[in-house]
């Protein structure tokens, strides 16, 4: 398998590896994928008072382009608002990472991420 | 051995090309950069073996004017002959197979073991000059054969069938056509498109190449059940770990042998014609001579002179050549081929079987025509002293 | 020095020895004839050069020169020998016995004779990949014509009990062949002892040239095999087709070394295997599969759970190794050796095979043990599972969303 260079780079220097603590104000979490499916990301987003994501962290267990996938997702959601952060679309990852067809798979799910963790997000802030 | 004899039994087998050697070392751990890796595998050992394999079937594509896909890589010739005829009729209802009756054993057996699945076998007639017989042939389409197999060029006699027409003519009666090209390959000019057959088989150690490789070059609409099951290689064609050395050696090879075969087919065509005409001055008989043959082969036996004898005198003279093709001559019978042709067994005990290839010099030829001479001279008296 | 990537697949196929090359190079080039060729010298000497190779190879494993078969390797010697003894024999029945962890060329040839209208049995294996001898007993049936059992697993190294299934085999007269490709020069073979009637082998596996295996055939007493290659009556009318003599003689000093080399190289090739595992097992949640005990000296399969399968082998591609994933068209399908032992298909597709040999350094597996722990800690760091794990969190309870 042949890896595109932006892959490479996420996979070699993950960005926003990590976790937030579980009370801290404004972290909400989305976890998407299942072990069986050789995929599974935890992506959390940090919302500020005004809406916007002020951090966001990942954890993936899957490949390279999983991996990839995620990282690249917290660099683009922070300081976008949660509305914005919904308007990121799969095609945009797997052009940005230039994934092969078989690997479309792994930017469907970081796009799952981000809803799950917006859907998180205002689960929690019930307005 | 002491002195290395002059080898004219090319037929049977060839020298290695240097080129070829150079290309293969690294893959026996005998050169630097040493490779080895199984092509199945997914680390660099493994492209490396995958990509030198690709690289391979590239070339013997090109040789044949095929394309790389329609190449399935196979332990050799024999090997590629059982797998089209088995594995075509494993795919099709019993029906009918056609072979010509001048086949090699590795097409002849096979086709008939077809039989106790349900298969009708025919074997089709060959003039006096190994040539297909036209009425025969007409005949044995009728039958509406599924299978057909005839050989492009004879490896005892050199003599070339007009495979164009025939696969023409057995692909409108239904059949796929299959032609085992193991002795055409390099010595005459071969296109799978241009030849219009289903399916062709060639072998690495008749052109230059290693022993341990062939090819079935395949038309893709040709349903193939594999011979040999396991972990999928070629296609599922033919399992088991690819042996890369012999496959490099083999696209080598090809590449080497189409580039000088224009040129060799002449300079051959020459020497042959020289050894024949002495033979004609001992009163031998040339088989096939009437016939469209390889530039390289020359099959013939002298009246009363016994063939193996024949042969033995010359390895002692110093002349490697043989006295029937090499697969059969473990056994005493008189040359298959030669008995199609309605030569009498008697005369076809004297067959001796002279092959020339790139590596034979003019030299060597006029030292073997005066050695022959002498020889058949010698063993003349001998046989007149004895009558 | 270290030589990048390091190879640790030797189950995969080993390099050529320098010194089997040399025996081979002469027979490729000056010595070329076609040994099938009885009129001249060149044919003479290459027959001769291929008999000496069957002597060698015999000598290996305990048989008879006459009870060697020439064949392009273990996967048609597999081929020859199930489908050739199942033709043979199918009037004395229709059932043929195998274990589900063998290598695909005779799971695939089984299945073939299934579509022939034979019927299989596929033995499960216990968790440590042996298997169970009452369960072959009781899958035997008075139909049953030929079981086939491998003798070491290509994947975790376990060797079966080839003696005891034989003895079983013989007394119900049944006919016993072991695929044996992974074997040679790493147990002893004695088929003066064991009651094996076919066994397949190959070079390319023990120092020897791809291309060129064998088959043995019993003949006290007599197995009988319908050929599956026909033509010019090669190799007693078993095998047809011209020998490759370079090949022959490179599998015959190959399998020469193995005897002479076995015993000193196996003490130490199990050294070094037990140093990387003691360098692996440190590492937390990890797991080895197969028997240790019953298991050849140079393979060790670890299964290292939360990281996943694919990311672990881009993470360690400095060492050249096997998965426990087999690469298909589009996807990668879990091992189903390690399915077999229970493994789930998480587990199966980060797992590691290591196999070491001949040429594998002190110094290598050192860098080995360094890179894994380095790249199974970075991973974790990475892996929400692994998280879980520490937190406490039993996965197996945890509801994923469908994907």
């Amino acid at each position: 398998m042949a890896y595109s260079d932006k892959v490479l780079d996420h996979y070699e220097n993950p960005r926003n590896v990590g976790s937030f603590g579980k009370d801290e104000e404004g972290v909400a979490t989305g976890m998407v994928g299942a072990p069986a499916c050789g995929d599974v990301m935890k992506l959390q987003i940090k919302v500020g008072k005004d809406g916007v994501i002020e951090d966001a962290k990942f954890k993936t267990y899957g490949c390279g382009s999983a991996i990839a996938s995620s990282s690249l997702v917290t660099e683009w959601v922070k300081g976008k608002t949660i509305d914005q952060a919904l308007d990121i679309k799969n095609t945009q990852i797997a052009e940005e990472l230039a994934l092969p067809p078989v690997k479309i798979h792994c930017s469907i799910l970081a796009e799952d991420a981000i809803k799950a963790a917006v859907a998180d997000y205002r689960k929690k802030h019930q307005a | 051995m002491s002195f290395a004899p002059v080898y004219l039994d090319w037929n049977a087998t060839t020298p290695l090309d240097a080129q070829v050697r150079e290309a293969m070392l690294p893959w026996l751990g005998a050169a630097e950069p040493v490779r080895f890796g199984n092509a199945s595998s997914r680390h660099e050992y493994g492209r490396q073996a995958r990509s030198a394999i690709d690289e391979a079937r590239a070339r013997v594509a090109a040789a044949v004017g095929a394309h790389a896909t329609e190449v399935i890589f196979t332990s050799g010739g024999s090997e590629a002959n059982n797998l089209f005829l088995k594995g075509a009729a494993a795919c099709l209802k019993p029906g009918a197979v056609a072979i010509s009756a001048i086949e090699h054993p590795c097409v002849r057996e096979p086709a008939r073991q077809l039989r106790r699945t349900g298969w009708s076998m025919t074997e089709i007639a060959v003039d006096a000059q190994g040539v297909i017989d036209a009425a025969a042939w007409a005949e044995a389409l009728r039958a509406r054969p599924a299978l057909v197999s005839v050989m492009l060029a004879n490896n005892e006699t050199g003599v070339l069938q007009d495979i164009a027409s025939l696969a023409v003519e057995a692909r409108a009666a239904g059949a796929w056509f299959h032609s085992d090209a193991v002795q055409a390959l390099g010595k005459v000019e071969l296109d799978f498109r241009a030849l219009g057959v289903n399916a062709m088989t060639l072998s690495a150690h008749k052109v230059g190449g290693p022993l341990g490789a062939g090819a079935l070059v395949v038309d893709k609409r040709v349903e193939l059940a594999p011979l040999i099951a396991g972990g999928g290689q070629e296609r599922g064609l033919r399992s088991g770990t690819e042996n890369v050395a012999a496959i490099v050696g083999f696209g080598v090879a090809c590449e080497q042998a189409s580039a000088r075969r224009a040129a060799q087919a002449q300079r051959l065509a020459q020497l042959r014609d020289e050894i024949e005409s002495g033979l004609a001055a001992l009163g031998a008989t040339v088989f096939s001579r009437a016939a469209q043959r390889l530039p390289n082969t020359i099959f013939f036996a002298v009246d009363n002179i016994d063939g193996e004898t024949l042969v033995g005198k010359l390895d002692r003279a110093g002349f490697a050549c043989a006295s029937g093709s090499a697969c059969s001559s473990a056994q005493p019978e008189p040359s298959h081929t030669l008995l199609a042709m309605g030569v009498d067994p008697l005369v076809a005990r004297g067959a001796v079987r002279v092959s020339l290839g790139h590596g034979t010099t003019a030299d060597e030829v006029g030292r073997f025509a005066g050695t022959l001479s002498r020889v058949v001279e010698e063993l003349k008296t001998l046989a007149s002293v004895a009558g | 020095m270290l030589k990048f990537p390091i190879y640790l697949d030797y189950s995969a196929t080993t390099p050529v020895d320098p010194r089997v090359a040399a025996k081979m190079i002469p027979w490729l080039t000056e010595h070329f004839g076609n040994p099938a060729s009885r009129s001249h010298a060149y044919g003479w000497e290459a027959e001769q050069a291929v008999e000496e190779a069957r002597e060698q190879v015999a000598a290996l494993v305990g048989a008879d020169a006459k009870e060697i078969i020439w064949t392009s390797g273990a996967t048609e010697s597999n081929n020859l020998a199930i489908k050739g003894a199942a033709h043979f024999y199918q009037g004395k029945g229709k059932h043929v016995i195998t274990v589900k962890t063998e290598h695909k060329a005779v799971l695939d040839t089984v299945r073939e004779l299934e579509r022939e209208g034979f019927e299989a049995t596929y033995l499960d294996v216990q968790e440590n990949g042996l298997i169970d001898l009452d369960v072959l007993k009781a899958a035997i049936r008075p139909d049953t014509i030929l079981v086939t059992v491998m003798f070491v697993n290509n994947e975790i190294g376990v060797v079966q009990p080839i003696a005891e299934i034989g003895e079983i085999c013989r007394e119900q007269g049944i006919i016993f062949h072991v695929d044996a490709a992974q074997a040679t020069g790493k147990v002893d073979i004695d088929l003066g002892k064991l009651k094996v009637d076919l066994m397949s082998f190959s070079a390319h596996k023990t120092y020897g040239p791809k291309g060129i295996g064998a088959l043995y055939v019993r003949r006290k007493p007599r197995v009988r095999l319908e050929a599956q290659m026909h033509g010019g009556g090669h190799e007693r009318g078993m095998r047809s087709g011209t020998l490759a003599t370079h090949q022959i003689v490179g599998m015959g000093e190959a399998f020469r070394l193995a005897r002479e080399e076995m015993a000193s190289e196996n003490a130490r090739l199990l050294g070094l295997r037990d140093r990387l595992l003691n360098g692996l097992t440190g590492i937390e949640a990890t797991y080895v599969n197969g028997d240790l005990e019953q298991r050849v000296p140079h393979n060790l399969n670890i299964s290292f759970a939360y990281v996943e399968g694919e990311s672990l082998i881009m993470a360690i591609k400095d060492i050249a190794v096997s998965s426990g994933s087999a690469c298909t068209s589009a996807s990668l399908e879990p091992s189903y050796v390690l399915r077999a032992l229970g493994r789930n298909d998480e587990l199966a597709h980060s797992s590691i095979r290591f196999s070491i040999g001949r040429f594998t350094t002190e110094e290598e597996i050192d860098f080995t043990i360094g890179l894994l722990n380095e790249k199974i800690g970075k991973l974790r760091e990475l892996s929400p599972l692994w998280e879980m794990y520490k937190d406490g969190v039993d996965l197996d309870a945890v509801q994923w969303a469908a994907h």
